[in-house]
């Protein structure tokens, strides 16, 4: 009779079949980890980067009934890179999960990344059950103590009612004000008890109250001093693009015509090939950009720390100039560099404060017109160059190049840390916000892969992600190819393989009379091999002919795929200030370092 | 090494003659101009909940700054601490450490108190005992009492501002310190001003 079932008996089947799938997703919450994982769904958070392990095995059991994209990590620090960049393209806390002890520690390094360059993360932790903490448990840490000072703020949640308002705050505290990493430490017990409770919405507490506008007086002052220079410059920081003020930054400075140097983080808050732009200063800046910081008379800082490598000694620090200096952390002000005047406040708001106070004065770009000229003059006096004949070994700034021509504008760039870092901002020109993805702060070599793979999530699917990678950088998270190859990740990465730690390699050659201990990297594996041997596409390329096929194939190629570029091992970075130098005198060559 | 870039020599280029300070200060080239230190006491108020006291303490000791004490103790509002700090800084440095302490998100306000302000210290001072009726009458010259006595020992309790306990474990000495603890500076404002 199988024949004559009548319709309403499949209704039943599908209605049974529903009601099971219900019963495997529980609508509301009934656990703290439900809780955690619904406060975060609450966020609108859309990728989570993890590794899995005892201690946060309930916060996993209950993603598996969540839409939410776990992306599972090779290694825990891969997962806060990854988190890391996800935050910095998108604009919104990453998020990343570890379990207890040493997956903890390992997210540290991540974490204290985000700390140095003020991104908006959250790391979720699992910790051993309440009773055992403090008695050195199995893959116990105290978590919270141990990432107090790298974190902007910690949490040690302690009771299941109230675990999902905590991750809820602490994704706010993330992401609002100076953005920064902040971190949730969950105890076995706690994600493991009943609980009905629903997280609330997700806010900062009541003490936490970033500064919006500046004072009305400051701003004033401010303005005077900008109408009143003759040699005015903007240095442009990580915070206008974490304030989302690029656009407010780029009208003002086209208005006024004051040229714009950014920091590192700040590439791309001005685009690079407009001709106000001196790129970037500090360290490995331009000369251009270093001549400007050390003779303008007024600098208008806005969003940046003043970080020693930009600053170099800071004595010597835009020694004639009055600083005005823009930031929404009031201890940010004459922290490194004394603020002759401070504007505390929301970077775009402040902007405008200042255009409209600049506007009730009389134009002051005429003033400007010499100083612009001069700047011109530098820019023509200390061009960004580098020999290029055929018979030379591969010069690593000119796959730069190529990458940058092969891409579009939108492209998003990450780095690891070293001389690859310094030529993948030198020699692209950035013109567009959060495409910009480097370890700035710590300086943390093995960023660049786990960063793309967060960087890939963020951004848009026509956007292309170029990683750039050195030798002995990329070896230091390469197990993350496994990831993107599972992923299915349209990355390229760039490997600019000197066989040397190249930075070390430069440092020990100009300040340590060549004496280039355990620089040598010569027993790095083929790298190509290896892209092929985890499902990527591989390549390599030894001399300028093999360089733009291979660039093609590898940004065509619908995955991950590895070039593994041979460049000159010999090639520096240059223009260079030493370590607390004074900008003005950046070394051009290797035999300006003995006269500084 | 190979590489470089064409340009003027670090020498060959114009260089102005301005600088500033080790704290950022612009100065004049002819002047001096690094800040000296000096006492700062600084009055915190705080959410009252475990860990707060170890965030400030952390903050202060990977900032190198120079603590002088830091007292801890709950308020009349039982969800409020309330924090003295003393610190010995230049200018640059207590501004650094008032700031840096209101970034804390259990940080509710943080005030830097005048030099006026009613500030008290409390010492224990255990000497040899072979005196008991001379220490104890030193104590009374200081408004403190012995609080404990034993066959060789007495320990004597005395409150006041930082010179005077200074100047009583000073006087303290001909009895043979044994021991001294010092819970360092708790202050508040004069007057009907309320200590923020």
């Amino acid at each position: 009779m199988s024949e004559q079932v009548p319709p309403t008996t499949q209704t039943e089947a599908e209605a049974a079949a529903s009601d099971e799938a219900a019963e495997d997703t529980p609508e509301g919450v009934t656990t703290g980890a439900s809780s955690v994982v619904r406060a975060l769904e609450n966020t609108g958070a859309e990728y989570l980067f993890g590794v899995q392990g005892g201690a946060i095995m309930p916060v996993y059991d209950a993603l598996y009934h969540s839409d939410l994209n776990h992306v599972t990590m090779a290694h825990e620090q891969g997962a806060a890179h990854a988190a890391d960049a996800f935050g910095i393209v998108s604009g919104d806390p990453g998020v990343c999960l570890a379990t207890s002890g040493p997956g903890a520690t390992n997210l540290v390094t991540g974490i204290a990344d985000a700390s140095m360059d003020s991104d908006p993360m959250i790391a979720l932790t699992g910790q051993v059950p309440t009773d055992f903490v403090g008695n050195d448990a199995f893959q116990e840490t105290d978590t919270t103590g141990v990432t107090d000072p790298i974190t902007k703020t910690n949490y040690f949640a302690g009771d299941e009612d109230t675990v999902g308002d905590v991750v809820g705050e602490a994704f706010a505290v993330a992401s609002e004000g100076r953005q920064g990493p902040t971190l949730v430490d969950l105890p076995k017990d706690v994600t493991q008890a009943e609980t009905d409770v629903e997280p609330g919405e997700a806010e900062t507490p009541d003490t936490y109250n970033p500064p919006e506008e500046a004072d009305d007086d400051a701003v004033e002052a401010a303005a005077d001093a900008i109408a009143a220079a003759e040699k005015p410059v903007i240095l442009a920081g990580g915070g206008v693009i974490k304030g989302e003020a690029t656009d407010e930054l780029r009208a003002f400075a086209r208005e006024y015509e004051i040229p714009v140097i950014t920091t590192m983080p700040g590439i791309g808050a001005f685009p690079e090939d407009d001709d106000l732009s001196l790129e970037v200063a500090g360290m490995h800046g331009t000369g251009y950009a270093n001549m400007a910081i050390t003779h303008c008379d007024v600098l208008v800082g806005i969003g940046t720390r003043f970080d020693d490598r930009l600053t170099g000694g800071v004595d010597s620090f835009a020694p004639e100039a009055d600083v005005v200096h823009v930031d929404i952390d009031p201890a940010e002000i004459s922290k490194n560099v004394h603020a002759d005047y401070p504007l505390i406040g929301d970077a775009g708001r402040v902007i405008d404060q200042l255009d409209d106070e600049l506007d009730r004065r009389p134009d002051p770009s005429d003033r400007y017109a010499e100083w612009r000229e001069q700047v011109g003059a530098w820019k023509d006096e200390y061009p960004m160059d580098y020999a290029t004949p055929d018979d030379e070994p591969l010069k690593p700034q000119f796959v730069v190049e190529v990458l940058d021509e092969a891409t579009d504008d939108d492209t998003v760039v990450t780095t690891g840390v070293g001389q690859h870092q310094m030529w993948a901002f030198q020699f692209w020109t950035y013109t567009e916000p959060r495409t910009w993805v480097s370890s700035h702060g710590l300086g943390t070599m093995g960023y660049g892969l786990p960063a793309a793979i967060g960087a890939r999530l963020a951004a848009d699917d026509d956007q292309s992600v170029v990683c750039f990678e050195g030798d002995g950088s990329f070896l230091m998270t390469i197990q993350e190819l496994s990831v993107a190859v599972r992923e299915n990740m349209d990355i390229t990465v760039a490997v600019l393989n000197n066989e040397y730690v190249g930075m070390v390699r430069q440092w020990q050659d100009g300040f340590f009379e060549g004496r280039r201990m355990a620089s040598e990297y010569s027993w790095c594996p083929d790298f190509a091999k290896l892209a092929e041997a985890f499902g990527a596409r591989g390549f390599t390329v030894a001399d300028y002919d093999g360089v733009e096929d291979a660039v093609a194939a590898a940004v065509e190629y619908d995955g991950p795929s590895v070039i593994d570029f041979h460049i000159d091992p010999e090639e520096n970075v240059f223009p260079m200030v030493p370590s607390g130098g004074k900008n003005g005198k950046f070394a051009l060559k290797a035999d300006h370092l003995d006269q500084l | 090494m190979t590489g470089g870039l064409p340009g003027a020599a670090p020498d060959e280029r114009p260089h102005p003659d301005g600088r500033r300070n080790s704290q950022g200060v612009r100065i004049d080239p002819e002047v001096e101009a690094e800040p000296e230190p000096r006492r700062a006491v600084l009055s915190a108020t705080v959410k009252h909940e475990p860990g707060v006291l170890a965030a400030v303490s952390g903050l202060f000791s990977r900032r190198q700054f120079n603590i002088e004490s830091l007292t801890v103790g709950p308020t009349e509002d039982e969800n409020r601490a309330r924090i003295t700090l003393v610190i010995e800084e230049p200018d640059p440095g207590v501004e650094q450490a008032k700031k840096q302490l209101e970034k804390l998100i259990p940080v509710i306000s943080v005030t830097e108190l005048e030099p006026t302000a009613s500030q008290r210290e409390l010492a224990l001072i255990k000497v040899d005992g072979e005196a008991p009726d001379q220490v104890q009458s030193v104590a009374e010259m200081y408004g403190g009492e012995a609080v404990d006595a034993s066959q060789e020992t007495v320990t004597v309790e005395i409150t006041g501002s930082r010179q005077k306990i200074n100047a009583a474990v000073d006087t303290f000495r001909r009895f043979d310190i044994r021991e001294v603890v010092r819970t360092g500076t708790a202050a508040l404002e004069r007057g009907a001003e309320q200590t923020q």
